[in-house]
């Protein structure tokens, strides 16, 4: 139970505006979601990199992790550091290597998504605190989304927040309540899927995952949602390139749109698109149910 | 925007809605002859919420969640978009939206006029108990579902299961049905359906400008109104 | 003479799983084709607060004097955000049971009684009537999924706003009202054709979910010009959760009804198979209140099977502010008293077991339409009856309150309760009379 915001940039010339558009979309959605608050925002990256977000605790110290990584001159991991979390970008070869070793050493910290250019964060607390904290008024990027949550049955909890990412440059947000999430997290769990919380939505997310790895695109992974997944939900995913919608088909949950030649954005309410540049003349819309909407750009 | 000469207007940017609100509830027959003018709503949900005097709002912009909920006599006209639940529980009076409604647009409704001239989506007219409802574009799935009574007339199409477990309520539509829900059925468009529907459209405003012959009549089969074994796959 | 003569036979045996009434339910699902519908709460025995004892003072602690030492019993409903709470001289309410299901006698004499000793009563599916705002001192409006009789006017009228999410008897489900009970005035009133069957929606038209749910309590209260009091209304199954979400979403009050709790019509498989008893409620949504800091800022009413003092002290002791009665009002009332006796009889069933509440033919005229039979209920003597019945469950309350030192019936405690049976031990998260032992509190809810 929550809001949800997405912005997708056409025009190019936004982009040094992304974080702050985004960081104002999900504060005004504070009253939908006042327990946790994340976003996930698409920046820079390089074809051989990959970016590592990481999850710690307050003043975690990830100079030391990043030091005993060790890797190869050659490829010193670039660290970030933004309040619990690091973007660790390291290159793409090592990335397997680095997983084992955070796994095996650093326990205490969470890899909460990885990708070329997505970062995520996520954190319990007030939307404006958490976009406050993390620096997202001055990101950069092509596109994000964000959520504001209202735990419903799971904890309110960081693990709990969204996005949850759904493999690499992918990620969800969600608002709604599943019906039938415990028993298809058994499911995935047997497919090997991993799923860390008790949260509906994360299921979700492992399902497009499993899906995907099945072969899928995303656009037929949401398709295929709209059979196994019961209950209510409308979700907003991103994707390197691009950002998708898709509702449940009795579609409760709400959902607005505007799109204009510079912009798609994406609301749980009209509220949240207020400040957007040009929106008076936007051609504003509710995406319809049960209906996969995807935007992408051109490579 | 029309050209109005506003004696009150209240700019939601620096004021309250509560203000806003509690000035209107204020109102009495002595200010009917005020126009009202509400700036910057900025998509706040329950704009003009429960007037109960014959008050003409203008509200310039988009609104939120249930604008002009549980109207009673008073003309509410928002130049822009709309929320959830516009108009919902109306008793009477007059609500027109320019552009687009969201789901449940005139939800409950016992009376009065709402005219939408974009849009409405999912479940306009949901369990509408008396209120006519005027769409010139489409209107959304489950669109008066368990309507009871009052007209929905819809110039563009509508979506699936239009009508399902429907009561009295009378349903015209000018373009495509998607589906008809359970228990709705095409009715055949007697004369007296005809002088109704123009009477509707000319209250809306469209008198001459739509052919009444172009409309089909949706209503209820009356099927489910007692249960009855063979119809429980409808339920 | 036959060599099986002397072979002691089996005596006849019924199964415990195909019992009589089990296998009279299979006959008559399979002569109809529908579900059986009735009226009133689950019959079958769950854990409640019969499980339950209360330690009285002795050496350790003090007792109060009866008659002589103070023992409060007034609760104020609505303190977190309206401007205008409710005041109430017991904490045991009357819960909302709708015109329709309800003759307009009933529901004049539920006022009255509850008018005497200082109490509220709340309207139901089907919108609010004269006869219960004229004789309601204190009067709770249900804003429900189906909005029947729901205006603006009679919203203003009220001394507060409930909004109906569920209840115990069928959390989850709509409401019902068959078309025995349609009458001429209930049809007009609900907007309805006469006669026909009533079902109403499960979910509520304009809104679905707590963070919906913040939007319409915002409008409920510009619409009211935050004046009254917003309750929220949940059926027992996940009241951790619910409870929470309530109090996030915004509400003054939240309503908590058991399994146990009374309907005018559903399916039995609904009231019997779905929600939680009482018991097991309250301690997980005080929980909530809690966890969220706030327990006695937000009142937490529960309902569902509360039929004494003993009751009302039970489950305040756990943690609620104020109880909600609903079948034992229309037992004080008059319903299914024994003097009908003949009259139930050809009906098919007896006095105390009478639960077609949704055909209609009431004879103690409470649930009904009928003219005739309504006409035989007295709403001054009925009212009455509820007033005293009111008095001597405070008295009770008060009674047990004074026995544990307590100079408010607020001041109870879980630590002033015992368990008798383990099962109740664990859903009301008190020891097991005689030990320490708490089954069950290590997980959460």
């Amino acid at each position: 139970m929550c809001g949800i915001v997405g912005l997708f940039l056409k025009d190019p010339k936004l982009e040094g505006e992304l974080g702050a558009m985004l960081a104002s979309m999900l504060c005004v959605m504070t009253d939908r979601g006042p327990d946790s608050a994340g976003f996930a925002v698409y920046g820079s990256g390089a074809k051989d990199k990959v970016k590592l977000s990481l999850r710690a605790t307050a003043s975690y110290d990830f100079e030391a992790l990043a030091a005993g990584l060790s890797l190869p001159a050659a490829g010193l991991p670039g660290l970030v550091v933004r309040g619990t979390h690091a973007i660790v970008e390291i290159p793409a070869a090592r990335e397997a290597a680095v997983r084992a070793f955070l796994m095996e050493r650093h326990p205490e910290v969470a890899i909460v998504g990885t990708g070329e250019r997505m970062e995520i964060f996520k954190e319990v607390g007030l939307p404006a605190s958490v976009a406050e904290t993390f620096g997202l008024p001055s990101m950069r990027g092509t596109h994000g989304i964000g959520h504001t949550r209202m735990a419903t049955e799971s904890a309110v909890t960081t693990a709990g927040a969204h996005p949850f990412s759904t493999g690499a440059d992918q990620c969800l947000v969600h608002n709604g309540s599943l019906s039938n999430h415990n028993a298809l997290r058994r499911a995935l769990k047997r497919e090997g899927i991993t799923i860390e919380t008790d949260n509906d939505s994360e299921v979700a997310a492992g399902y497009l995952t499993w899906r995907m790895k099945q072969g899928a695109s995303l656009g037929e992974a949401l398709d295929a949602g709209l059979k196994d997944l019961d209950g209510f939900f409308t979700f907003v995913v991103g994707t390197e390139n691009g950002f998708g919608v898709l509702r449940d088909p009795i579609a409760c949950k709400p959902a607005v749109m505007a799109e204009t030649d510079q912009y798609v954005a994406f609301g749980s309410e009209y509220r949240a698109l207020v400040d957007l540049p040009g929106i008076a003349k936007a051609h504003v819309f509710e995406p319809e149910p049960a209906t996969v909407y995807f935007w992408e750009r051109a490579q | 925007m029309n050209a109005i000469s506003p004696d009150i207007t209240f700019d939601l940017a620096d004021t309250a809605l509560r203000e806003l609100n509690a000035a209107l509830h204020a109102a009495t027959g002595e200010s009917n002859a005020r126009r009202w003018r509400v700036l910057n709503p900025n998509g706040r949900h329950a704009v003009a919420v429960g007037i109960n005097a014959p008050l003409t709002v203008e509200i310039e912009g988009h609104v939120g969640y249930y604008c002009a909920g549980m109207n009673a006599e008073a003309s509410v006209i928002i130049h822009g978009n709309a929320g959830v639940g516009l108009a919902e529980n109306m008793m009477s009076g007059f609500v027109h939206v320019r552009g687009d409604a969201s789901q449940a647009a005139g939800a409950t409704g016992h009376g009065g006029l709402l005219v939408i001239d974009g849009n409405a989506s999912a479940r306009c007219g949901i369990s509408m108990k008396g209120i006519d409802i005027v769409v010139k574009g489409s209107v959304g799935h489950m669109s008066a579902f368990m309507g009871q009574s009052g007209s929905l007339v819809v110039l563009g199409d509508a979506g699936e299961a239009l009508g399902d477990s429907l009561y009295e309520a009378k349903l015209f539509v000018r373009g495509s049905v998607k589906s008809l829900g359970a228990d709705c059925i095409e009715k055949e468009m007697r004369d007296e359906h005809k002088v109704l529907l123009a009477e509707k459209l000319k209250a809306a405003g469209l008198e001459g400008t739509v052919d009444v012959a172009a409309f089909k009549r949706y209503g209820s089969a009356r099927q489910l109104y007692n249960f009855h074994v063979d119809n429980a796959s409808a339920y | 003479m036959t060599a099986h003569s002397n072979v002691p036979r089996t005596p006849p045996r019924f199964s415990a799983t195909f019992d009589p009434a089990t296998l009279a339910e299979i006959r008559r699902a399979a002569a109809t084709g529908i579900y059986d519908i009735r009226g009133g709460g689950t019959k079958r025995k769950v854990p409640h607060f019969d499980d339950l004892l209360f330690l009285g003072a002795s050496m350790s602690r003090y007792p109060l004097e009866g008659y002589r030492e103070k023992c409060g019993t007034e609760v104020v409903l609505g303190t977190r955000f309206a401007k205008k709470p409710i005041t109430l001289r017991t904490p045991v309410t009357i819960a909302g049971m709708s015109f329709g299901a309800l003759s307009a006698q009933a529901k004049e004499a539920l006022g009255r009684g509850a008018t005497t000793v200082g109490t509220s009563t709340t309207t139901g599916d089907g919108g609010m009537t004269p006869e219960e705002r004229g004789q309601s001192q204190t009067l709770v409006y249900q804003y429900l999924p189906s909005r029947y009789g729901m205006n603006p006017v009679d919203l203003r009228k009220a001394d507060a706003i409930e909004i109906v999410i569920g209840q115990g008897a069928k959390p989850g489900g709509g409401g019902m009202l068959l078309g025995q009970k349609i009458s001429d005035r209930v049809a007009a009133m609900r907007n309805l054709p006469k006669g026909i069957d009533q079902r109403s929606a499960c979910r509520h038209p304009d809104w679905t979910g707590p963070d919906d749910l913040e939007i319409k309590i915002e409008e409920l209260r510009e619409l009211t010009d935050w004046e009254k009091p917003i309750y929220v209304k949940v059926g027992a199954s996940r009241p951790y959760y619910d409870i929470a979400l309530a109090v996030k979403a915004g509400a003054d009050v939240v309503v908590l009804d058991g399994m146990q709790g009374g309907t005018a019509a559903t399916q039995d498989v609904f009231i019997e198979n779905v929600g939680i008893p009482i018991l097991a409620a309250i301690r997980p949504a005080v929980q909530a209140l809690q966890d969220l800091g706030m327990h006695r800022k937000v009142q937490l009413i529960v309902s569902g099977g509360i039929r004494s003092g003993a009751d009302v002290a039970k489950a305040l002791a756990l943690g609620a502010d104020a109880v909600a009665i609903g079948t034992a009002a229309l037992v004080a009332l008059g319903d299914n008293d024994p003097q009908y006796e003949d009259e139930y009889q050809a009906l098919g069933t007896t006095a105390g077991a009478y639960d077609d509440w949704h055909e209609g033919l009431d004879p103690a005229g409470i649930t009904t339409q009928d003219p005739v039979l309504s006409a035989r209920l007295d709403p001054v003597k009925a009212g009455h009856r509820l007033a005293n019945y009111l008095s001597v469950m405070t008295l009770e309350a008060q009674t047990i309150a004074r026995a544990c030192g307590k100079s408010h019936v607020h001041n109870l405690e879980p630590e002033d309760l015992v368990a008798l049976t383990v099962e109740a031990a664990a859903m009301a998260g008190v020891p097991l009379a005689g030990t320490s032992w708490i089954p069950g509190r290590t997980g959460g809810y």
